[in-house]
C-alpha cells in the first residue's frame, strides 16, 4: 500500500515537472511601485495580456510561455537585486526594466548570464555601451530627439526654447541629445531647468521659464511630475507651447493633468491612439480586460513577449544563447506576426527602426497630427 | 522682479498648508506630549477618502464632508484611543515610533487598497487669475491662502478667546491643577486630536488638486510640517504659522535661486541653524507649554 502510494506521488510529481519543463519561462522586473507605479502596471498588464494570448491559441512552437513578476520599486538598487534573483532562476528571456537608470545598472547582469533583455528604457547610452544582449522597445533618445528639436525649430518656428528635464539616466539623455540638436538647428536654449524625480512643487521652475519668456517649452519628465507641471503652467499662465515626448501627452499625464494637457504636444514612438489596425485592437483587448486605456508602456510589454515568440519561431527552437543573435537585425512584419502591430527592425545595438507619430492633446484626447515614416 | 512675487506667493500658498499641518503637530505635542511622526499621512489619507466617498457616488461638496468627518473618527478618536492611549504609558519615544509604523502602516494600506499609481484629485478653487499689483496670480493660490487663514484665526480666536479654549491652554499647561479646578483634560485632550484632524483633512483638501493623490505624497509634507514647528518654536501655534510659511517660501527661493537639486537641504541646513542657536524656535519660549 505503501509503495503504491509513493509511486502514485513520484508519478505525480513527475508529471508535474514535465509540464513545468514544457513551459517558456520568462522573467519580468518592472516599476509596479513608487514613483514609475504606472510605467510598470501597465508595462505588467501589456505582458500577461499577450502571454494570455499566445498561450490560448497554443503557444510558441508548442510551448505555453510562463512569466514572474518581480517589483523593482522603481529603485535601481532593488531593480539590480530582482534582475540577479529572476537571473539565478535562468528564464529565458528577460523582460523589464522600464527605467533607464535601472536598465543601466542591470544589463550588465544580463550579459555577463548571455540571456536577452528586452526592456522599455529610452535613454540614449543604453545601446551605446556595446552590449550584445539588450533590446529595446521603443525608440531611443538618439532616434526621437533629433526629430523633436527639428519639429520645435520648423514647426513651431521656436527661436528661444526652455528646456525641463528630470535629473536622472533618462532626463539627463534627452536633456543633451535635444540641446545639441537645437542648438546645431540655431534655436537657443534660454532656460535649463533640472527637476528632481517625485518632485510635487512646480511653482519655482515654472517661474524661472515665465522669467525666461521662450517660444517654446520642451518638457522632458516622467508622467506624474509631467501632470504637476502643466497644472502649474496653467496655473501660472505660461501660454508658450510645450513640446515633450510620449511622458508629456501619455493617457495617464491627461487623465492626471485634466484641461491643463490640452495643447500639449509629443513626438511619440508608440501611442494607443495610432491610426493602425492592428494597434486599435490591441487597444481594444487591452481596456476589456484592464478597465482603462493603456499608455505606451503597455505597448512596449506587449510587444515585448511577441519579439520573443517571433524571434523564437524564427529560430525554430528555444534556444536562449542564440536568441540574441537572431534578434539583431531581424525585420518582423505586422503581416507575419499581427502582435508585432507595426512592422519594425532591430538594429546591431538593439535599437529599433519604425515609423511614429507626433501627437497633440485636443480636448484631453490624443490626436495624431502626422505619421513619420519608418527610416529604412 | 515679477518673478521674485510670483515665488513669494507660490510659496506663501505652500507655507499656508505647511502652516495647517504644523499647527496640528504642535498641538498634539502640546496637550499629550504625542510627536506624530504620521502627520505627512494623515495629509494624504483624507484625500483618498474623498476619493473613496467619490467612486461610490457622492458628489465632491458631500465627499468632502464625508472626508473631514471619516478623517476625525479614523485620524482624531480612533489615533487617541487604539494608539495613542495605550502607548502613551510606555513613555514618549515608544508613542513616537508607534506613529512611524503607523505611518509606513497608513502608506501600504493605501497602496494596497486603492493604487500605487497617483490619482488626480478635483480642486475647490477654479483655476483661473486675478490681477494684484499688476501682477497675475493664480485662484488657486489665493483660495489656498485664504482657507488656510480662516482655519488659524477661527483656531487661535478659540483658544484665546473662548471659555473652551482657555480649558484646553489649562490643560496643556498643568494638567494636574486643570483637573484640580475642574477642567475636563481628558475630554480637552481629545479635542485637540479632533482638531488636529480637522487640520489635516483640510490640508489635504488644499494640497492635492496641486501635489495629486498618492501614497507618497505625505513623506515630503511630514517633514516639511515637522521642520515648520521646530523652526517656529515647538509650543506655540504662532510659531507653527509663521515656521509653515517661512519654510514655504524658503523652498520656493531655494529652488529658484539655488538650485533644484539642492532646494530640500535649504529647510534642513536652516533648522539645524535654529537649532544650534535658538533651540527653543524662533516664536517659542523655553519650558513653557501653552497651546
Amino acid at each position: 500500500m505503501k509503495t503504491t502510494i509513493l509511486a502514485g506521488a513520484l508519478l505525480a510529481f513527475a508529471a508535474a515537472t514535465s509540464v513545468h519543463a514544457q513551459a517558456i519561462k520568462l522573467a519580468d522586473v518592472a516599476e509596479l511601485s513608487g514613483g514609475g507605479a504606472t510605467v510598470g502596471t501597465n508595462w505588467k498588464n501589456g505582458i500577461d495580456l499577450a502571454i494570455e494570448e499566445i498561450n490560448a491559441k497554443g503557444g510558441v512552437l508548442g510551448r505555453k510561455l510562463e512569466v514572474t513578476h518581480a517589483d523593482s520599486q522603481s529603485n535601481p538598487g532593488v531593480a539590480r537585486a530582482q534582475v540577479q534573483k529572476a537571473l539565478d532562476a535562468e528564464p529565458y528571456v528577460l523582460l523589464g526594466p522600464g527605467y533607464s537608470g535601472s536598465v543601466k545598472v542591470t544589463a550588465p547582469l544580463a550579459a555577463e548570464a548571455g540571456i536577452a533583455q528586452i526592456m522599455g528604457g529610452e535613454a540614449a547610452e543604453l545601446t551605446q555601451a556595446g552590449n550584445k544582449f539588450l533590446f529595446r522597445t521603443s525608440f531611443g533618445q538618439q532616434s526621437s530627439m533629433p526629430k523633436v528639436a527639428k519639429y520645435i525649430h520648423d514647426e513651431m518656428k521656436a527661436k528661444t526654447v526652455a528646456v525641463v528635464w528630470v535629473n536622472n539616466d533618462f532626463g539627463r539623455g534627452g536633456r543633451d541629445m535635444v540641446s545639441k540638436e537645437l542648438e546645431r538647428l540655431g534655436s537657443k536654449v534660454v532656460a535649463d531647468l533640472s527637476t528632481e524625480a517625485g518632485q510635487a512643487d512646480f511653482a519655482a521652475d515654472v517661474g524661472k521659464i515665465k522669467a525666461a519668456n521662450p517660444d517654446a517649452v520642451f518638457v522632458y519628465l516622467n508622467e506624474e511630475e509631467s501632470a504637476r507641471i502643466l497644472k502649474e503652467l496653467k496655473r501660472q499662465g505660461v501660454t508658450a507651447p510645450l513640446m515633450g515626448e510620449t511622458t508629456l501627452i501619455g493617457q495617464k499625464v491627461i487623465e492626471l493633468a485634466g484641461d491643463a494637457a490640452n495643447g500639449a504636444r509629443g513626438h511619440v514612438g508608440l501611442t494607443t491612439d495610432a491610426p493602425v489596425d492592428l494597434v486599435k485592437q490591441f487597444r481594444e483587448k487591452f481596456s476589456k480586460k484592464y478597465n482603462y486605456v493603456p499608455d505606451h508602456n503597455g505597448l512596449k510589454g506587449y510587444l515585448a513577449v511577441y519579439m520573443v515568440k517571433a524571434t523564437t519561431e524564427k529560430m525554430g527552437k528555444v534556444d536562449p544563447k542564440k536568441f540574441a543573435d537572431t534578434l539583431h537585425g531581424l525585420t518582423i512584419k505586422a503581416a507575419d506576426e499581427p502582435g508585432i502591430l507595426m512592422d519594425v527592425t532591430f538594429s546591431d545595438t538593439g535599437d529599433i527602426d519604425r515609423q511614429s507619430f507626433l501627437v497633440e492633446v485636443v480636448e484631453g484626447k490624443q490626436v495624431v497630427k502626422q505619421v513619420l515614416p519608418k527610416v529604412k | 522682479m515679477s518673478n521674485l512675487f510670483d515665488l513669494l506667493v507660490a510659496g506663501l500658498a505652500t507655507g499656508a498648508i505647511y502652516a495647517l499641518v504644523a499647527v496640528g503637530f504642535t498641538l498634539l505635542w502640546q496637550t499629550s506630549q504625542t510627536i506624530n511622526f504620521a502627520q505627512g499621512e494623515f495629509v494624504m489619507l483624507p484625500a483618498f477618502l474623498m476619493l473613496a466617498a467619490m467612486h461610490a457616488g457622492a458628489p465632491f461638496w458631500l465627499a468632502i464632508i464625508l472626508g473631514i468627518l471619516l478623517s476625525m473618527i479614523l485620524l482624531g478618536l480612533g489615533f487617541k484611543m487604539l494608539l495613542v492611549d495605550p502607548m502613551m504609558r510606555h513613555g514618549v519615544l515608544p508613542l513616537a515610533i508607534a506613529t512611524m509604523a503607523l505611518a509606513i502602516g497608513i502608506k501600504e494600506a493605501v497602496k494596497q487598497f486603492f493604487s500605487a499609481e497617483a490619482s488626480p484629485f478635483p480642486s475647490i478653487v477654479p483655476t483661473g487669475d486675478v490681477s494684484i499689483l499688476g501682477h497675475a496670480v493664480s485662484l488657486q493660490s489665493i483660495g489656498v491662502l485664504v482657507v488656510a487663514i480662516l482655519a488659524v484665526v477661527g483656531l487661535t480666536t478659540l483658544l484665546n478667546r473662548t471659555s473652551l479654549g482657555h480649558q484646553m491652554q489649562a490643560a496643556a499647561q498643568n494638567p494636574t491643577v486643570a483637573r484640580i479646578i475642574g477642567v475636563p483634560v481628558e475630554r480637552m485632550i481629545l479635542l485637540t486630536f479632533l482638531i488636529n484632524a480637522f487640520l489635516v483633512a483640510l490640508a489635504s483638501l488644499l494640497i492635492t488638486p496641486i501635489y495629486l493623490a498618492k501614497f507618497s505624497s505625505g513623506e515630503v509634507l511630514g517633514q516639511a510640517a515637522f521642520i515648520a514647528a521646530i523652526v517656529g518654536g515647538f509650543n506655540q501655534v504662532r510659531g507653527a504659522i509663521a515656521g509653515g510659511l517661512l519654510i514655504g517660501v524658503l523652498d520656493n527661493l531655494a529652488a529658484a535661486y539655488v538650485s533644484t537639486q539642492y532646494r530640500a537641504a535649504v529647510p534642513m541646513i536652516f533648522l539645524i541653524a535654529v537649532i544650534l542657536f535658538r533651540p527653543q524656535g524662533l516664536l517659542g519660549r523655553a519650558e513653557e507649554r501653552t497651546v
